[in-house]
């Protein structure tokens, strides 16, 4: 099994999440990951979907959200040419004697700090996943009290953009 | 859906104000819609209002709407058209859930128009409240909640475009009552925004070329034609590419009718009770040429020994089908019409270029003499019955014989479809409905009643067995009151009798709840009348049909003319068949092809040794 990226163009409308999660569960697909979100264009909803398959498998998945109709465009980003990020919040245990050491280790991994009290600080951090759970290692010892993560979302390097022709076809047909 | 996609009358209306509901019954007038089958009920009921006025609409009122669903896929079927029916939220919408789950399996355009409670009590568990769209989102091609009245005309435009372009099937559009209930406005045409939905249908020259290359290559090509081939209406297109080519075509349980079952060329259905010749064609074959159709389990068998030494064209309109079980060497995505008529420009040009000497360009020579040798060693046929009674297939044999290739015919799920399939003679497109993908008992009845609503000067004929009918015959009101003068010929073997094969075949012949004319004490081996529960012909009788019964094999021709001359009602005939009847040939579930019995305990010979 590998993991793929698959950026997917859907229209803005109630339940285009329900019909691709039900898609995934109905064909026995496993989603690794998924992130939803507005684009530049209001009628537009960008999804980012790690899946765990083969290379066939992927293909029939590919296909079967491409019959959705809602789903107005599938690109697969390739790894090497496009960016990858998630972000993580995560609630460690810092009293005064460790605070100083946390946030050195926060810095290390150009992180954020965005809340103290006593005896925990609260780090936003942002990456990629292998450097989200390299900074996870050098916590952990201190002690994690809380652990959420978002989905990746992911673009392609360079100048091309994948919603462009369709943003034209969702103005034809508006 | 080449031939069926022409628009209706161009329509030019508004802006008029008027009602939610009137704007449904306007657009549907619009859209060409001239038959509704449904129930109505409280969250539809201000649809019903308008609709009693429209005098292009023709509702029927049905008894179940699971009848009105398989209606509306009979209807679909018979006419090329989009098979409408109707109903209420709640459970209304719910019973439509089997006839959807069947018309996705199949790919039959339907729309389907549900009553949804008022936008405001969506999710409170409000009376008569199922979530229809999140219910059937897996079984049907698309389906629109609509809470505003200024998109029903929108709505309904894109649902009937869904439903019938690319590969059919059904659509689903739920209507909250306040929606049907607010003042709107009504304009037409509308154009649909679909930026999504931009199906393929002209085929890739270079696949065709390919395809066309390795056709006149081939020394064991079949053409593999399935029901994709009818939904385009490229019945025509095919029989000229098959003449051309010379080979042998088989068409699977939902192609029947694409070519015609007297063809010199056509070797039968494929499958797990497909002709010897077909099933072995496939199986032996050098190309598969596969032109819409799915390489379901039921003809491929156990996948991973299907046609082991075949190269694949797969043509279809649906790209995922496309290497979804086999692998295909050329993929070809388009119109099966558009795609057969390239093919044959394609043909022709091989053909002119192979005008030398010695090129062996489409020589299935060889191929057959070997198709000929299995085809007249093992052609299907039956046993004969126990003296005095009838046999199953003798009797659908009969019927197919008396009453024709034009008429068109129904089957429920089972032994007597499998039967009708074999030893009905179909010549032409449409003549044959059945639940193919989805097995559905009970499509018959309901399916007949939607054909013969469509086509009124056609003989419809319902085959069906005699636990089918319990599951739907109450649609026969409905056609006494309508004017639908169906034909119901029951297969009556008093048991489920599909599965006592498999009981009889794997499960040593322990009849657990097979038997359906007896308490659960008998086995089903007392006499094969039974106990008359139900009296077939009593019940049809208070439904106001004719009713029927054969026992004899001496009356079979006067009963079977008898009921073709009755068209003031519909006609029911109880045909009292001998239960011990099973279907051959027969692949067992989950084996390879390659162990197809012929007869029970007769596997053919292919002369495997040699091989």
């Amino acid at each position: 099994m590998s993991k793929h990226t698959l950026s997917v163009l859907v229209e803005n409308k109630p339940g285009v999440l329900a019909r691709i999660a039900a898609l995934f569960s109905r064909r026995g697909f496993n989603i690794d990951s998924l992130a939803v979100g507005p684009t530049e264009h209001p009628d537009i909803s960008r999804m980012t979907i790690v899946v765990n398959v083969e290379d066939l498998p992927l293909e029939q998945v590919t296909k079967q959200l491409n019959k959705l109709v809602n789903v107005i465009k599938i690109v697969e980003l390739d790894p090497v040419a496009a960016v990858r990020r998630e972000l993580m919040l995560v609630k460690v245990r810092a009293d005064a004697e460790t605070r100083g050491q946390v946030t050195e280790i926060v810095q290390l991994f150009r992180a954020k700090t965005v809340d103290v009290s006593p005896d925990a600080v609260t780090i936003e951090a942002t990456g990629s996943s292998d450097k989200l759970e390299a900074m996870l290692k050098m916590l952990e010892p201190y002690g994690i009290k809380e652990l959420v993560q978002s989905g990746m979302v992911a673009i392609g390097r360079g100048a091309r953009s994948i919603t462009d022709r369709s943003l034209r076809a969702v103005e034809r047909s508006a | 859906m080449t031939e069926q996609a022409a628009a209706p009358v161009p329509h030019h209306a508004g802006p008029e104000p008027m009602t939610g509901a009137q704007s449904l019954i306007r657009s549907l007038e619009a859209v060409g819609a001239d038959t509704v089958f449904g129930i109505p009920g409280g969250a539809i009921l201000p649809a019903y209002d308008p609709l009693m006025d429209s005098t292009r609409v023709r509702h029927i009122l049905v008894r179940h709407e699971q009848g009105a669903g398989h209606a509306a896929t009979g209807y679909a079927q018979a006419t090329g058209k989009v098979g409408v029916c109707m109903a209420t939220s709640g459970p209304g919408a719910t019973n439509l859930v089997t006839p959807l789950a069947d018309a996705y399996m199949d790919s039959v355009p339907v729309v389907a128009i549900t009553g949804q409670v008022s936008s405001k009590a969506i999710g409170t568990d409000a009376f008569q409240e199922a979530d229809i769209c999140g219910i059937t989102m897996p079984i049907t091609k698309h389906n629109f909640l609509v809470t505003d009245a200024d998109e029903i005309p929108r709505v309904i435009a894109e649902a009937f475009h869904i439903a019938s372009t690319g590969r059919p099937g059904p659509v689903l559009v739920d209507i909250a009552k306040d929606a049907l209930q607010a003042r709107t406005t009504f304009r037409w045409p509308v154009e649909p925004q679909l930026p999504g939905y931009r199906p393929v249908t002209k085929p890739h020259a270079k696949q065709i070329r390919e395809a066309a290359r390795l056709l006149a290559a081939s020394r064991r090509p079949v053409l593999y034609v399935g029901g994709g081939v009818l939904k385009a209406g490229a019945t025509a297109e095919l029989r000229i590419l098959a003449e051309l080519t010379g080979a042998p075509v088989v068409t699977t349980l939902m192609a029947l009718g694409a070519f015609p079952d007297s063809h010199d060329q056509h070797l039968g259905m494929p499958g797990m009770h497909g002709s010897v010749a077909a099933v072995t064609a496939l199986q032996k074959a050098d190309l598969l040429f596969a032109l819409g159709t799915r390489f379901d389990d039921r003809v491929t068998g156990k996948l991973d020994t299907f046609a082991p030494n075949a190269k694949v064209v797969h043509a279809d309109i649906d790209p995922a089908e496309i290497g979804k079980n086999r692998a295909a060497d050329v993929p070809i995505v388009g119109d099966a019409r558009e795609i057969i008529a390239d093919l044959i420009v394609a043909v022709q040009q091989e053909q002119a270029a192979g005008q030398t000497a010695g090129d062996r360009r489409f020589d299935y020579g060889q191929w057959w003499e070997q198709l000929n040798a299995w085809r007249k060693t093992y052609p299907v046929g039956y046993e004969a019955a126990p003296e005095g009674m009838l046999s199953p297939q003798q009797v659908i044999e009969r019927i197919g014989q008396k009453v024709g290739s034009d008429a068109i015919y129904a089957a429920g799920v089972g032994q007597h479809q499998m039967w009708a399939s074999q030893f009905i003679s179909f010549e032409k497109p449409a003549t044959w409905l059945n639940s193919g993908g989805a097995g559905t008992m009970g499509y018959a009845v309901p399916a007949a009643m939607g054909a013969k609503a469509g086509c009124p000067d056609t003989q419809v004929w319902a085959i069906d067995g005699d636990g089918c009918f319990q599951m739907t015959n109450q649609e026969l009101v409905t056609c006494a009151l309508n004017n639908i003068p169906i034909k119901v010929a029951i297969i009556n073997n008093g048991s489920l009798g599909m599965v006592r094969q498999w009981q009889t075949l794997f499960y040593n012949q322990r009849y657990s709840n097979t038997v359906l004319h007896d308490g659960p004490e008998n086995d089903g081996r007392g006499p094969a009348a039974g106990t008359r529960i139900p009296d077939f012909v009593k019940l049809s009788e208070a439904m106001g049909c004719h009713a029927l019964r054969c026992e004899r094999p001496e009356d079979l021709d006067a009963v079977i003319e008898k009921a073709m001359s009755l068209n003031d009602a519909p006609v029911v005939i109880d045909f009292i068949v001998h239960q011990d009847a099973m279907v051959w040939p027969m692949v067992p579930a989950g084996v390879s092809n390659d162990e197809i019995l012929a007869a029970r305990d007769v596997r053919p010979d292919f002369g495997d040794e040699n091989d």
